[in-house]
Parts: structure tokens; sequence; C-alpha cells
């Protein structure tokens, strides 16, 4: 009835297509085009080789970099905005909100322009560089050398500067609505105690948002174990993550089953990621009294 | 920062005025920069008089001819504001419903029914990508050369899987907000029960269903990977020309398109945020992954 037609089409379009592709990570290639469902694992252990050990090694380390990346850039922002008077938090939230309503394609293009070697970043840079130069030579020690550009584009560094800039606002809203519910006479005692603010912070302020701070990272991380826009377009060859291998087995290799395979386990690692922060924000409560 | 906060400045902040120290102005300053410095310097260099976008070469508006003469470009733009229109309406309609119905009904499975529908909030894009190319070319294969709109279907499709359950957790929590005893006295008072769901609850509903759409509209707009994974040659979306475009070279014609997409944004945001108040505490849950969002702010 009411609940049938939303059940229908979550059935037939959303369930049924990643259930043909559970079946097929069970199969293997029958000629060109063909797929049968033998119920083999060799896809499986297939994905236990090294090489894609490697990469989703590779994958959940980035994804855990850009986390904590977001975490230390957002976590004082976070603060912040929370203690802005009501008028000036709603801006400073608009700030982080706007770049997330820009598409995302358009976000990314826009950071290759600003990474390249011919950059914004490597611009500033050069000016620096030659402006240390000229004091330089000014004290009479002779110019610096000449500068070169540092390659902040297609390599592993510009993917993580690509995902924490994609995923900032993940991080910071929940952070945000963790920290405007804790209560303030708890830091006005801590400071009133004695407490420097570096201790307010770190015995006060992180327990207390650590609700905020779970489900931040897990919006942060999820996204990120899956990216596959940032890599393919930031990435050098060797920064390939594990939605970038996924695309290939179906769009240039056709090894469907195996690109299912390995689909289903990015599926399982995004569970068990999920299942772990179910797990410390159940276990939390308990251990403060 | 506005006139009423700002004391005399020999006297010392508060304790708790974080944003009145320097370390915190420089972080936020930080961060602004980080956020903001690309998407400037995009905006900035479609305006540039050259063919590259490297050095500054003067003001021009050329990029924008060019880029509003190129018809794949316009055409892939039409195609996605189409799929983001029918998507909506789509998501708007089964998410509504879905929403309702969990709130209104207790059922057998309704824990079961409730998980599946968090699903497609927090499955991999790419797996969900992968899925839709799996289905459209084995068991539902889209007819090829239908005419405009009806070959975007399969797109569409795609769209409102992932787009329909973020309304029905937005319906859903405005719906527990609902007061049962406005539905009671309207029956009471004589109203059927189709009167009464459209004079009482759908206006009770209607800013969920409003942010929805947004949130639908902005999903379909945006998405790269399950429409590059569904697509075809003949129905190409905007994100899916850009990446082409980007792949094959940088271009300021992709500047001049972008500045017009994000010029577009803000407005409707700003309108948004017109129609809506404060839009802050509602969009809170505009991410991926709402539900945990959610949970969080209610915990």
């Amino acid at each position: 009835m009411t609940l049938g037609a939303p059940l229908f089409w979550l059935a037939v379009f959303f369930l049924a297509p990643l259930a043909i592709v559970w079946a097929y990570s069970f199969g293997e290639n029958d000629g060109l085009v063909r797929i049968s469902l033998t119920g083999t694992f060799q896809n499986y252990v297939r994905a236990l080789e090294p090489l894609y050990l490697q990469i989703f090694a590779k994958s959940a380390f980035i994804a855990a970099l850009t986390t904590l990346l977001c975490l230390v850039l957002g976590f004082p922002f976070a603060v912040a905005v929370t203690f802005a008077p009501r008028r000036l938090k709603v801006w400073l939230l608009l700030l982080v909100m706007l770049p997330f309503w820009t598409n995302l394609l358009i976000r990314t293009y826009a950071l290759i322009a600003v990474l390249r070697e011919e950059g914004v970043v490597n611009a500033g840079l050069e000016f620096l560089w030659s402006a240390g130069s000229a004091l330089s030579q000014g004290l009479g020690f002779g110019p610096l050398d000449e500068f070169k550009p540092l390659s902040l584009l297609y390599n592993n560094t510009a993917v993580v500067i690509g995902l924490v800039y994609i995923h900032l606002p993940f991080m910071v809203l929940p952070l945000y609505a963790a920290l405007d519910r804790l209560d303030r006479s708890l830091l006005e005692a801590s400071l009133d105690l004695g407490a420097g603010h570096a201790r307010t912070w770190l015995f006060i302020i992180v327990p207390l948002a650590a609700p905020g701070i779970l489900s931040g990272s897990l919006l942060t991380f999820i996204p990120a174990l899956g990216a596959y826009l940032t890599p393919d377009l930031l990435g050098g060859p060797d920064s390939q993550m594990i939605a970038n291998i996924i695309e290939r087995q179906f769009k240039r290799a056709n090894n469907w089953p195996f690109g299912a395979a390995l689909s289903f386990i990015l599926m399982y690692a995004t569970f068990i990621a999920i299942a772990l922060q179910a797990l410390a924000s159940g276990r939390r409560p308990k251990e403060t009294p | 920062m506005n006139a009423p906060l700002r004391r005399p400045s020999r006297e010392r902040p508060g304790p708790l005025e974080y944003l009145r120290a320097w370390p915190m102005k420089a972080w936020i300053c930080l961060v602004a920069l980080f956020l903001y410095v690309p998407l400037i310097t995009l905006v900035v260099f479609s305006f540039n008089d050259s063919r590259r976008t490297v050095v500054w070469e003067g003001f021009s508006l050329r990029h924008y001819v060019k880029a509003l003469n190129n018809d794949a470009l316009l055409e892939a733009l039409g195609n996605s504001l189409t799929i983001a229109a029918a998507s909506t309406a789509l998501s708007v309609i089964l998410g509504a419903l879905a929403g309702f119905a969990l709130w209104r009904f207790r059922f057998p499975g309704k824990p079961l029914v409730d998980g599946a529908l968090g699903l497609p909030i927090v499955v991999p894009e790419i797996c969900l990508g992968v899925g839709m190319l799996v289905f459209f070319a084995t068991v539902m294969p889209w007819p090829r050369g239908l005419v405009w709109p009806l070959n975007l279907g399969a797109i569409i499709i795609a769209h409102v899987s992932f787009s329909f359950p973020f309304v029905a957790v937005v319906v859903r929590a405005r719906m527990a907000s609902f007061n049962r005893e406005m539905e009671e006295a309207a029956r009471d008072l004589g109203a059927g029960e189709w009167r009464t769901i459209r004079d009482i609850v759908l206006p009770h509903m209607s800013p969920a269903l409003a942010a929805g759409a947004l949130l639908a509209f902005t999903l379909s707009l945006d998405d790269f990977v399950i429409t590059f994974f569904t697509s075809g040659p003949d129905t190409v979306t905007f994100p899916v020309k850009v990446y082409s475009m980007v792949r094959f070279s940088v271009t300021p014609e992709v500047n001049a398109v972008s500045t017009l997409l994000m010029a577009l944004t803000v407005l409707l945001t700003a309108l948004a945020l017109r129609a809506f108040g404060d839009p802050i505490a509602r969009t809170t849950p505009v991410t991926r992954l709402p539900k945990a969002a959610a949970q969080d702010q209610t915990s």
C-alpha cells in the first residue's frame, strides 16, 4: 500500500542490482560476454593477492589519514562555531557548507588548477622564495638557488589534499552538532579550577565531543574509502584506490566477476566500519558515569 | 564580525570567547583559505583573456561566449537538469510514502524495512554504480535510440534509487514532531481519512518535502560516479561531460561553465535560506550518511 511503492522500487532498482553483482562475484567469465555462475571463490582468492591487498591497505590508510586531517582541521573550527554569537554562527556554518553545495567535479577541477606546477600554490611559494632570495642577497649571503616548483598534483599528496577538501564539511557538521549541546559550565569550572586552555580542551572538550568525533569520522572515512573521482583525477599512476580498480575491472579489463568480488569486499569493509562505530558509540555512555 | 560583540580592545576576552583569541582567528582564516582559494581561482580565471589558465592577461568574457556556444556542453547541462527534475519528483513521492508509512504504521519486519531503506545511504557509490551497470546491461536493457527525454530513463531510475531514502529520512524526522491530537480532532470533526491527510498531515510534512526535494535535486545534479556507469554516448550529463573535458585538457571554458553553475547554486541556496529561515539545524543531515548525523543529534 503506502509502503508498497517504495519497497518495490527498493527491491527492483536497488537490491536486485546488488544481488546480481553479489551473484557474479561467485562466477567466472565464460567466453567474451557470458558469465557462468559456478559458485567459485577464486575471485575472492585473487583479491587476496599481495597486489590487491596492498591497494586495500593503501585505500584504508589514505581514508584514515583523510579522516585524521579533517578532524585536526575541523575540530578547532567547530569549537569556534560553537562559541560564536548566533549571527556569526550561521555565517561560519555557511562558510563550510557552500563549497559542499558546489558540484564535486567542479571542486576537484578547481583543485587541479590550484595544485598544478604553475598553479596558485606554487606561484605563491615562488613569490615568497624570490622575496627570500632578495632578502638574503641584501644581507650579503648571495641569492638562493633557483625555485623548484613542488609537484603537488598527480601523486598521493594530491589525493589526500583533495579528499580532505571534499570531506571537511562531513566532519565539521557532526562535530558542531555534538559541541553545541555541550554544557558550558563544565568548561568554566575547568578554567576556574586552574586548568589551562590546553588541558580544558584535551580533558573536557574532546571527551565531551566524542560522539561527534565518532560519527564525523565515520561520515568522512566511508566515502573517502570508496572514493573514485579524487584518486582518478588528482592521483598519479600509483594512487589507485579500490574504487579505481573496481571501475577498471568493469569498464576496461572486462572481468566482471572479479570486479564484483572487489565491490563486495569494499561493501563489507564499509559495513564493518559502521558496526565498529555503532559499537563504540553504544559502549561509551556506560563508561562515563 | 558584527558590532555588538566588539568590546573595547583593551579589555581581556572572556575565557570562552574563543573567537577573540588570535590562534582561533588564524585557524578560521586557514580553513576559509583552504576552502575558497581553489573556488575563487576558478572564478577569476574564467574571466582571463588567455587560452591557457596560467597567467592573467586581462578581463574577457570570451570563455563564457565560447561555453554558451558549446552545444555538447549545453545539451549535457540540459540532460542533467531534466534528470534532476524527474528524479526529484519521483524521489519526493516515494520518499514521502516511505517516511509516512514508517512513521505511521507498525508492521512485522519493520526493522528490516528500516535497515533496507538505509542501505542506499551507506552503500559506497561505486558499488551502486557497478550494480546499475550490470542491471541495465543484463536484466533490463534500456532501449537505445529512444527520443529525448525517454533515453535518460536508466539514469533517472538510478538517481531515484539513491535519492529517495534521503527524502524518507527527512520526512520521517519531521513527522516525529507531529501532534496526533490534531489528526484525531480532524477525524472527530468529521473529516475523512484523505481529507485529514490533505489538510492536516501534508501541511505539517511540507517543510520536509521541500528540504527533501532540495536534497534530492542536489544529489542528482552532483552525482558523477553512478551516472558514469549508467550513461551511454547519447546520454551525457554535465558532470560526465566536464569529466571528459578535464581528462582531455584543462580549458578556461570549464571555468566559465563552472562559474555559472556555482552562481546558480549560490542563488538557489540564498533563496532556500530565505524560504526556510534558519537552515542550519535542518541542513545538518545533508550528507551521504544522514542517519548517523541524525542519530548523533538526537542521542
